[in-house]
């Protein structure tokens, strides 16, 4: 997307290893896929480099800026590691494949564990729902849940790391927060404005 | 309340107005799908009575997944049963997944202007700032957490300290933390009843 692909080898080991690793971030995303978000960089940016800061900060932005649920963005982390595996799009059919395996990988490896628990367990609690354990559950995970959200959030925004070249971004997403929280205004016009300062060079 | 016999609301009629429902619904959907899910099934279709979205949000929020598409799990398998949990979990991912690679592709190709880059920064920026104000918008519903808000509080930032700051893996964050927080939670529902009881 914005920065040149890496150019990495990704072995049939290292594609299960991501797609074992999506099962398990499936399981772990409570309060959604975007809380694993900094997990997901841990591993992908910073232990396996598959993936570059610039490329994994894109996805979530362009996932957000389309319609659909944010977990579309684990789609677009999956097909930049393939295109960084594929040698890019440029690499022709090579290219394609390698992004679409990457899509497949990470999506299917996301949405599998937690579809099925979700299947079973909302059955399961819509009967118990007056239950003690599952109750304490629910109020247990609320605060942690509401926590990842915002570390979520820092995550996104420490990768800009160069106070004094990067300020005016951090100022953005502060400004962001404050008006979304407070204010019931349309997110589509928040995500113009940015990309507006953005172009313009101001952020 | 009436005396007749409870009243049918309106319901999906088949499964392929369930998957079209969804799909439509998550078209809607810039930034986030749920202020989308909330008018149309509950205002609009009234698939839902305003209760019942309340009580199944907070079901789909607790388990892991994307809270929209559980929750359209949820809806399709009380009409349908499997196959319609399927049909819009199809609904809510296909069509939006294909937009959104199109927009990855269309990017692509402009992806060296030095402002298409700034663009994308910039709406970087602004995307962390809609997940920041998310998690700020939900610590209003801690308010009536049985633990108390100074557990809340403390539980709230060693998460994000563990997570943000140490980088420590989420599943023992999760283990830990979310198991201690259970339990206490647990023993607080105890209390709670029998100083009910006593009373």
């Amino acid at each position: 997307m914005s920065h040149p692909p890496l150019s990495i080898v990704m072995t049939h080991a290292d594609w299960l290893g991501l797609f074992t690793h999506f099962m398990t971030l499936s399981l772990l995303s409570i309060g959604g896929a975007i809380t694993t978000a900094p997990e997901m960089q841990r591993y992908l940016v910073n232990d396996r480099l598959w993936l570059t800061d610039a490329q994994f900060n894109s996805s979530i932005a362009l996932a957000q800026a389309a319609p659909g649920p944010n977990v579309l963005f684990v789609a677009l982390v999956g097909w930049n590691v393939g295109l960084n595996a594929g040698g890019g799009l440029g690499a022709g059919m090579a290219g394609w494949g390698f992004a679409l395996l990457g899509v497949a990988v990470t999506m299917v490896g996301m949405m599998l564990p937690s579809a099925t628990l979700t299947f079973f367990a909302a059955r399961w609690g819509h009967r118990n729902r007056e239950l003690r354990p599952v109750r304490a559950f629910k109020q247990g995970v609320a605060p942690i849940v509401i926590a990842l959200l915002l570390s979520t959030g820092w995550v996104l925004t420490a990768g800009h790391n160069h106070p004094a070249q990067d300020w005016p971004l951090w100022l953005l997403t502060v400004v962001t927060a404050l008006v979304v929280w407070k204010t019931r205004i349309h997110l589509l016009w928040l995500l113009g404005a940015g990309a507006l300062l953005g172009a313009l060079g101001l952020a | 309340m009436s005396f007749l016999p409870a009243q049918k609301h309106p319901q999906p009629q088949s499964l392929s107005d369930l998957f079209m429902s969804f799909t439509l619904l998550a078209l809607q959907g810039f930034g986030g799908v749920l202020a989308v899910v909330q008018r149309e099934l509950v205002e609009k279709k009234q698939w839902l009575t305003r209760e019942e979205f309340v009580d199944d949000w907070a079901v789909a929020q607790i388990l892991p997944g994307p809270n929209v598409v559980n929750l359209s799990m949820m809806i399709g398998d009380r009409y349908f049963g499997l196959r319609g949990a399927l049909v819009a979990l199809a609904g809510m991912l296909t069509l939006p997944l294909l937009v959104v690679l199109a927009m990855a592709l269309l990017f692509a190709g402009i992806a060296d202007v030095p402002a298409a880059q700034g663009a994308l920064r910039g709406m970087g920026a602004v995307a962390a700032g809609l997940i920041t104000a998310t998690g700020l918008k939900l610590i209003g519903a801690l308010h009536t957490n049985v633990m108390g808000a100074r557990i809340c509080w403390a539980l709230a930032a060693i998460t994000f300290i563990a997570i943000a700051l140490l980088r420590i893996r989420l599943l023992w964050v999760l283990l830990v933390l979310g198991g201690l927080a259970s339990m206490w939670a647990y023993r607080q529902l105890g209390a709670l009843r029998a100083v009910g009881a006593s009373q």
